[in-house]
């Protein structure tokens, strides 16, 4: 006999609603920081520029100094890219949705999609590939981990639903 | 991507003219690369000075470009603004790579 299908959550309710508005103070669900912007985007190299852009605008009406802006816009950008090419395959550009809060504690970025799980459903160690190697053998890629761990202060990973749930942390400094 | 070269004596000087190298243009990125690095002055000095952004995927690129170049040729990097400076930094491809304050520094007769 067949068992019934999980329920599942809708991806993301809140970042629907929140499209027009977004400064609004509300938890939309348990994990999730109170908004203060939600984004929801193809999963896609120009989508993901334009959400970097708004977040940044966003977070630089916050008071954020520009070196912070830089490390958040970097950390952001490599866990977007590993969802476009890894969770989506690079082909199916799915959605992603982004929630951000800004308060006194820091920044807290909630991103989700709808794509393949982490390996394992753990968060990649992110080590830094070596570059004690002739030069034709320099890496060209596996940064992305390393950054996200190294610019963020806190890292969470959650498998849920058929959703993929990742939190970044800044701190307040 | 808009990627100028300019001659400078020895030198092939390419300045970069977007403000982002990131996953959206980084294979176009690494193709024009080639092709404006076959030709000319074995010495190439890529100016990153109008450039804000580079992910992992830009960072790549330019390692590639660098992977590409034919026999006796090198690339240096100049003008490297703070963000850039710091995935470099990060990720300790300032190891790898000779990195000049500006593009003057070894291109005298460039402008800007």
């Amino acid at each position: 006999m067949p068992r019934p299908l999980p329920r599942v959550p809708p991806a993301d309710p809140g970042a629907r609603r929140d499209r027009a508005g977004g400064r609004r103070t509300r938890r939309i669900a348990r994990h999730d920081p109170p908004v203060s912007i939600a984004l929801r985007f193809a999963a896609c190299p120009d989508r993901i520029r334009a959400a970097l852009r708004q977040v940044r605008r966003h977070l630089a009406a916050q008071g954020l100094s520009d070196d912070r802006l830089g490390m958040v816009e970097l950390a952001l950008a490599e866990a977007l890219n590993n969802i476009a090419e890894h969770a989506y395959g690079g082909q199916d550009e799915g959605p992603v949705s982004l929630l951000a809060c800004h308060d006194g504690d820091g920044l807290r970025v909630v991103l989700r999609d709808r794509g393949r799980a982490l390996p394992g459903n753990r968060l990649p160690d992110g080590t830094l590939p070596t570059l004690d190697t002739p030069s034709h053998a320099l890496p060209e890629g596996g940064f992305g981990w390393f950054l996200i761990r190294d610019l963020a202060d806190r890292v969470d990973y959650a498998r849920a639903g058929g959703t993929n749930r990742l939190i970044l942390q800044f701190s307040a400094r | 991507m808009n990627l100028h070269s300019t001659y400078h004596d020895t030198v092939n000087l390419i300045a970069v003219d977007d403000a982002r190298i990131d996953s959206a243009v980084a294979l176009r990125f690494k193709d024009d690369m080639r092709s404006l690095t076959e030709q000319g002055p074995d010495h190439i000095v890529l100016d990153l000075s109008r450039v804000t952004f580079v992910d992992s995927s830009g960072l790549g690129a330019i390692v590639a470009s660098m992977k590409q170049l034919g026999p006796g040729k090198r690339l240096d990097l100049a003008g490297l603004t703070p963000d850039v400076a710091k995935v470099f930094r990060l990720t300790r491809m300032d190891t790898v790579f000779t990195i000049h304050p500006h593009a003057s520094a070894v291109a005298p007769r460039a402008a800007g």
